[in-house]
């Protein structure tokens, strides 16, 4: 254990204390405490900065489960450390946050950051883990700790439908991703990521590629909430607000970012990795951002925008892994869509975060997140306001905020994909820039909705649920202030990343395409010239102004009233056709009546001993070694399997008993037949003995009926006993033909042998029975003895209801 | 010679066992069905005595033996039935 291990635990840790402080210090609000922590790690993560710009690696051992290779290591270079400073510092935001927005005297606070704290630790697990296996085990923790946040108000029925829904949804693609894991595992031999990059061009030649590949992109798709896997996401909305901004904008939601930026390494420069993720970034962004201009929900808008924003830093990643075809890190052709998904990647973090804060500061002043009921807020809440427009404008492309940059460098990476030649961009190439700028025109219409939905046109307090609307306390205010600061900081200076953070963190996802001692060229500018990604922005600006100027006019088409998302429907059907459906099978299957699984078990047997004999040739005979048969015995033998025939169509119980009786004794009879005292003396007994006690408790059975079934049932059970006699009889012979000729001596010579000279007794079936094999004899003693103690205990005792012996 | 009358008697005895078996199948009363198993066990008796001079031992003496009390216990257990309506009537 060394300093980063307890560093990434420390959450767990902490996490364990919570309760007690919750209990013991109840005049401090808890989050103070937890607050320590957060800002404790970014401030020892910002020290690993001055390294891992220098391209170093910090790498830590930790054994686990050595014997099968699932080690607890970590490593720490530039896109690890860039995750990391993400979860801490917004984790010190918002925790910061959500100690004026969670009440300490109505909330149960000792939940909230033990479930925070469990999700920051394993998130950082994710980030910082060299170990696929140790990835997989902390992925599964954000999904259940996302779960539990989501239902934190347990009382309302739509959080606890969101939870479960990305719990589903996340666990789904968590358990696919585990077997794609498995996969690389066989491929190459190790579960290191590090070693599966070096190995790289062996996953590549390997026929598992593709099924490893997807069964990891499903994991990260539906933790990142790629189109169709997003649906999850706008339903996780029913979390606390700092929740939301914290999982659902700026970490989470980046797992599955991370997981493709990381493996980027192994699976890049393919044409399926690069179409699968181009693809289904490119159909995230656009679905995303046109589902966003539909919702009338404060935090709907920003869930969609997420998803669409998500899609938006996938199919960068997806254009960008292109450079691994080439190996070329030196040409900004293919590597700016990198450096933009990385550069987008803490843009977004940061816009995101304050836009949630702001939007949860709305929610909790006026007691509403419905974009018809606000309006007009600019003048009472002008720090909100402001904050706002910073995060809106960023997130719509607007200059100087950090968000035009990115989309600039989106739209140059996006158009620079037409220009590769390989994997038919010739041909389809065209299409991506198109997508990608028709979704930022929707980016910039629900930008202008939610901005001026919100804070202008005319305030109207009947419509809120709170008398009197103010300004959110200071305290409330830090946390998106300082993110917005944040934004224009990124904005105005974007070189001071660029360097310390987005250079490293690219030749974390594109490792061993530049030389040692080779940087990637990452310099940001404002101003590039009149070149088309220009236009393409001022395209998007003119197109989004009219549309929303025009907005009344498609303001009540279905498009814009139907804001739930079709895939939800998808969803509700098929988990309601699931239950509905193995409720359905349960019901064929488990009938309650001991005949159905009668014929279920021999259906069964019939079937698989059928085909195992079908298999083999057999059944096979062999009349060699048979006994000549007494003509006695055949008379007595047509009258043993008359009497078994005519069980069936006997209606009297008595009758059936003394019928039973007549089989019991002609065994007894073949028992002589066949030379054997001691059988023929026990069968008798328990034949008599059965008799009497069918005699015994004849009183209480009911009367036989005959049972009214169809006649196809009827026919079933009739070729199914006959297809059984048939098949036992069949391997009986076969049984004695093939034993006759395996030629293996029986082992009862021994025992005649020597049953007189070990144990003394001339009698060798008692000899056996309690002196070669005497432990059975015990058991079966042991066994009427067990049932003699259960009948007398059902008779004497008679419980009733729930009582239990 | 023996070994041919032993054989004649033995199918003598399994067509009688057959006979009675019809007995206990058709009936038509429950007393009928009674005193075949019975008149069963009885023929069983001889069966097994004819077998063990065929087979030339004595094992199966015990066989014989047991056969007549528990064909006889069997027939009084269901004639008690028939009679009574249970084979062991609760105390006073």
């Amino acid at each position: 254990m060394t300093v980063l291990h307890w560093a990434t635990l420390s959450p767990f840790l902490i996490a364990i204390l919570i309760p007690f402080l919750y209990k013991y210090v109840r005049k401090v609000h808890t989050g103070w405490f937890v607050l320590l922590l957060p800002f404790t790690l970014f401030i020892y993560f910002l020290s690993f900065l001055s390294s891992t710009r220098e391209g170093n690696v910090i790498s830590e051992h930790l054994a686990w489960v050595p014997s099968l290779g699932i080690n607890f290591n970590l490593y720490i270079d530039g896109l690890s450390l860039l995750f990391a400073l993400l979860i801490t510092g917004i984790g010190t935001l918002v925790v910061l946050y959500s100690i004026f927005y969670l009440s300490d005297i109505k909330e149960k606070l000792n939940n909230f950051y033990v479930y925070l704290l469990m999700f920051m630790g394993a998130m950082l697990g994710v980030v910082l883990s060299d170990n696929l296996i140790v990835i997989y085990v902390f992925w599964e923790v954000t999904s259940i700790a996302s779960s539990l946040l989501i239902s934190y108000w347990y009382g309302r029925e739509k959080s606890i439908y969101g939870a479960q829904k990305s719990m589903y949804i996340t666990v789904f693609g968590g358990l696919s991703m585990l077997g794609g894991f498995s996969l690389l595992y066989v491929i190459a031999g190790t579960f290191s990521i590090r070693e599966l990059i070096a190995n790289a061009d062996i996953v590549m030649a390997s026929s598992l590629f593709l099924p490893a590949m997807i069964l990891v992109l499903l994991g990260a798709f539906t933790k990142s909430a790629q189109f169709p896997f997003h649906i999850w996401l706008p339903d996780a909305m029913e979390a606390p607000t700092p929740v939301s901004a914290y999982l659902h904008s700026a970490t989470m939601v980046k797992a599955g970012i991370y997981l493709v930026a990381r493996l980027t390494g192994v699976f890049g420069g393919s044409p399926e990795w690069f179409w699968i993720i181009t693809i289904a970034g490119l159909t995230t962004l656009a679905w995303g951002s046109i589902s966003a201009v539909r919702q009338k929900d404060l935090k709907g808008i920003l869930a969609f925008s997420t998803i669409s924003q998500l899609g938006l830093i996938m199919s960068l990643l997806g254009v960008g892994s292109a450079a691994f075809y080439f190996q070329d890190g030196n040409n900004a052709l293919y590597t700016t869509a990198i450096l933009a998904a990385v550069f987008h990647l803490i843009n977004h973090a940061t816009f995101k975060g304050s836009l949630f804060m702001a939007v949860g500061i709305i929610d909790h002043e006026t007691g509403t997140r419905d974009i018809r009921n606000l309006g007009g807020l600019m003048t009472i809440m002008p720090i909100t306001a402001t904050v706002s427009l910073v995060g809106l404008a960023s997130m719509a492309g607007l200059p100087p905020f950090n968000g035009f940059l990115s989309k600039e460098l989106f739209f140059t990476g996006m158009l620079n994909a037409t220009e590769y030649g390989i994997f038919n961009l010739e041909t389809m190439g065209y299409i991506i820039p198109i997508v990608a700028w028709i979704a930022s025109v929707f980016t910039f219409l629900y930008c202008m909705i939610m901005f001026f939905r919100t804070f202008t046109g005319k305030f109207d307090g009947s419509k809120l649920k709170v008398d009197h609307v103010h300004e959110a306390p200071i305290g409330m205010l830090i946390s998106p202030v300082i993110l917005g600061i944040l934004v224009i900081l990124f904005g105005l200076f974007p070189n001071v990343l660029a360097y310390s953070l987005i250079e490293p963190a690219m030749a974390g996802i594109l490792p061993g395409i530049l030389n040692p001692g080779e940087f990637f060229n990452v310099h940001i500018t404002h101003w590039h010239g009149f070149i088309p990604e220009l236009f393409m922005t001022i395209g998007v600006i003119v197109l989004g102004v009219i549309l929303y100027l025009s907005m009344s006019k498609w303001q009540k088409t279905a498009f814009y009233l139907g804001e739930r998302d079709i895939f939800n429907y998808a969803y509700d059907y098929g988990y309601d056709g699931l239950i509905k459906g193995s409720q359905w099978i349960t019901r064929i299957q488990m009938t309650g009546r001991l005949r159905d699984y009668f014929i279920y078990m021999c259906g069964f047997m019939i079937l698989l001993i059928g085909y195992t004999m079908y298999k083999f040739n057999l059944p096979s005979f062999n009349t060699m070694e048979l006994s000549p048969i007494e003509p006695f015995i055949w008379i007595v033998a047509i009258v043993f399997i008359g009497s078994v025939i005519a069980v069936p169509f006997i209606n009297n119980r008595l009758g059936l008993i003394i019928l039973t009786g007549v089989t019991g004794y002609i065994v007894a009879l073949f028992f002589v037949v066949f030379r054997a005292p001691d059988l023929a003396l026990t069968q008798l007994l328990v034949e008599t003995v059965t008799v009497i006690l069918f005699m015994l408790a004849f009183y209480h059975l009911p009367k036989l009926k005959k049972e009214k079934t169809s006649k196809g049932i009827h026919a079933i059970k009739l070729i199914i006993s006959i297809s059984f006699g048939v098949m036992i009889t069949l391997v009986s012979l076969s049984a004695f033909s093939m034993g006759s000729t395996a030629g293996m001596p029986s082992i009862s010579e021994y025992f005649t042998e020597f049953s007189k000279e070990l144990a003394g007794g001339y009698n060798i079936v008692n000899v056996i029975l309690v002196d070669f094999r005497g432990l059975d004899t015990m058991l079966e003693i042991l066994v009427v003895g067990v049932a003699v103690l259960s009948i007398i205990s059902l008779i004497k005792l008679r419980f009733k209801g729930s009582e239990d012996v | 010679m023996m070994n041919t009358i032993l054989t004649i008697a033995l199918v003598i005895m399994a067509i009688t066992l057959a006979l009675l078996f019809i007995r206990v199948i058709i009936g038509p009363s429950i007393p009928d069905r009674i005193l075949a198993l019975d008149a069963i066990g009885v023929t069983l008796v001889g069966f097994i005595g004819i077998i063990m001079i065929k087979q030339d031992t004595i094992v199966y003496s015990d066989v014989v033996l047991l056969l007549s009390i528990l064909a006889f216990v069997g027939t009084f257990a269901l004639s008690k039935f028939l009679e009574r309506g249970a084979v062991i009537e609760p105390g006073d």
